[in-house]
């Protein structure tokens, strides 16, 4: 699926850091990767590496007043986002940028009809007004694959499954047809089924309007299905990036290879589950060296003294780890 | 199982109609606050229609009558209350009282409604130290008495239906700004306003079409407890004389203007009294209920 065009979105030194009264909480620290048009970025790693924050930052919406951005550009189409005013980039938002929170239930205003928050968010591009902007909103349903929109445009949030909402949600975000869509756990909270019919529906887009998406899961069942390159999140720092093959058949990072061992197999029959020792590291006290280091079983006396730089592993496959050199 | 459910559903829907006093039950509405409400709110509506005799007539050869259910050989039904020291009949003071009243009360907690509210969403929405302002300055207005508010007022501008209003408003808005500050802090965490912000609608258009819809319940039931305290307040300040012109059919007023002689013309005193005393309650009940049946926690149960 990936194509060989220009970056539509390049992140690179990314740092936002958290002002708190016990410190400073480094939850993005140094992200750099870049995206392709209609290429599928996954971006895995446990709860709190920093997955949501690096999304969040690309989108401008860092939680202020304790959130700052201290380094780093965003650049979309050649454009640094973060020289942006806050006005340039409301603009930006959903008319470039969009991005799919993890909770349907709670993504859409319960006083107010599907149609209404539709509608609301098409009236935001010029020109768009008048009577064609219903027969809009209907397309828009339709291509998300809601049966039936006529009637359901006119439905409340609590009268549609979680599944349908998220289906809204998504209409929502592809209505300002954006270059880059971030789906932050999209399908978390979907059951299997409901899942599987999601994924099939953002590749259907993908396909057809060349969006480019960022996929931030936990779930490596859902990037080697949907992604053409995963990137690993470790402590907010990105350890490792490949394309999605590489990385499932020869993990680079001990970090990676450790979050696939502990991915169960249904073929096997093992008494224990594997997991990761010891627990990450609290991001305003992070390790002088690799934060992965007190948990690596392959650490070794330079681990714990700097952080490793970038590592070719093979085309265009890096690792953040002195193990390789 | 499934058969039994689809026969037992085609059953006719009574219509809406019939279904009202079972509707009307659910709700449990407390009914005596409702019925005082609606009895001041009629009495102050239709008062030139209800009252019996002009409230500010006076007729010095019909003075000091006393209400019509006492033994006293003057007592007549053309006067049920009695009248007071001027003659004017109490009933209809009463009656026009309640429109002084209710006129006020919407009035002033009206302004203090809008202008609270508008700078509660403000606040909670902005942070910062836009928030700190509007907070410390809500902190100093509900620290400063009202009658003292009241009492500057009148000594710079002059008593008046106006600056009586203006009075009450400076301390009620202070109390919508926080609460519906409160509110605003939790609602702007929820996923709704943030997918909002990603797809791109500005400040102003998340805080009126996503946050005020979810705040309006808040805003009643704040609305409803402040009635019963905003009559009281616009009592005292017209029994202090800081309101109306004394004469003019006012509760407050009429309070004040029985108390000299309060031994030997009781009711002049204690209609208005009594009338202050539950009107305050029903609205305050009336609140409570209305409390108790917003409230989500309490609705899901």
């Amino acid at each position: 699926m990936a194509q060989g065009h220009a970056p539509v979105l390049e992140v690179q030194d990314l740092r936002t850091y958290f002002y708190t009264r016990t410190g400073v909480v480094k939850a993005v620290d140094g992200v750099s990767f870049s995206l392709k048009e209609g290429e599928t970025l996954g971006v895995v790693g446990e709860s709190g590496s920093g997955k949501s924050m690096t999304a969040l930052s690309i989108m401008g919406l860092v939680p202020q007043p304790a959130g700052k951005i201290v380094g780093g550009k965003v650049l979309l189409e050649g454009e640094d986002l973060l020289q942006k005013t806050p006005a340039e980039m409301q603009h930006i938002r959903g008319q470039k940028l969009c991005m799919i929170l993890q909770d349907p239930m709670t993504s859409l205003n319960p006083v107010y009809t599907v149609g209404n928050q539709l509608i609301e968010t098409l009236r935001l591009k010029p020109g768009n007004r008048g009577r064609g902007i219903k027969e809009r909103a209907i397309e828009l349903l339709s291509k998300v694959k809601i049966a039936a929109p006529e009637a359901r445009i006119g439905n409340y949030p609590h009268q549609m499954s979680g599944g349908m909402r998220q289906r809204v949600v998504g209409a929502i975000a592809i209505a300002g047809a954006p270059k880059v869509l971030i789906a932050d756990e999209a399908t978390t909270s979907l059951d299997a089924t409901i899942q599987y019919q999601y994924l099939q529906l953002l590749r259907e887009l993908q396909e057809d309007t060349g969006l480019s998406i960022i996929f931030i899961t936990h779930d490596f069942g859902i990037v080697a299905k949907m992604c053409d390159r995963v990137a690993v999140m470790y402590a907010g720092r990105l350890v490792e990036l490949a394309p999605v093959r590489e990385l499932f058949n020869k993990p680079a990072h001990p970090y990676t290879e450790a979050l696939m061992r502990s991915v169960p197999n249904v073929d096997e029959e093992v008494d224990h589950l594997y997991a990761i020792e010891g627990q990450p590291p609290a991001l305003d006290k992070l390790p002088t060296g690799c934060s992965f280091a007190p948990r690596c079983p392959y650490a070794f006396e330079r681990c714990v003294q700097e952080y490793p730089s970038s590592v070719t592993v093979g085309e265009s496959h890096y690792a953040h780890c002195w193990k390789l050199l | 199982m499934a058969t039994a459910t689809n026969v037992a559903a085609p059953v006719a829907r009574p219509g809406i109609i019939k279904q009202l006093p079972a509707k009307l039950r659910r709700l449990k509405l407390p009914w005596t606050a409702v019925v005082i409400v609606t009895v001041m709110v009629v009495c102050a509506a239709f008062a030139h229609w209800l009252a019996p005799h002009d409230p500010v007539g006076i007729n010095m050869l019909e003075s000091r009558i006393p209400p019509a259910f006492t033994s006293a050989e003057e007592a007549s039904w053309s006067h049920p209350l009695g009248t007071d020291v001027m003659g004017r009949d109490m009933l209809s003071r009463l009656i026009y009282g309640a429109r002084t009243s209710v006129f006020i009360s919407l009035v002033a907690l009206g302004t203090g409604a809008v202008v609270g509210t508008t700078l509660g969403l403000i606040s909670g929405y902005r942070g910062g130290w836009v928030d700190s302002l509007i907070m410390r300055t809500a902190d100093a207005a509900l620290g400063f008495p009202t009658i003292l508010v009241a009492m500057i007022i009148v000594v710079l501008m002059g008593a008046g239906i106006s600056n009586i209003v203006l009075a009450v408003a400076i301390t009620v808005w202070a109390r919508f700004a926080r609460m519906i500050r409160g509110d605003v802090l939790s609602i702007k965490q929820l996923d709704f306003v943030t997918f909002a912000k990603i797809a791109g609608l500005g400040s102003p258009m998340i805080i009126i079409r996503h946050i005020f819809p979810n705040i309006i319940s808040t805003l009643m039931v704040i609305t409803s407890l402040q009635v019963g305290q905003v009559i009281l307040l616009e009592a005292s300040l017209s029994f202090l004389g800081l309101g109306l012109p004394p004469g003019e059919p006012a509760w407050g007023i009429m309070v004040a203007e029985g108390r000299t002689v309060i031994v030997d013309v009781w009711w002049l005193s204690l209609f208005p009294g009594l009338s202050i005393t539950v009107v305050v309650l029903a609205f305050n009940f009336f609140g409570d209920w209305l409390r108790d049946t917003l409230d989500p926690k309490l609705r899901r149960l």
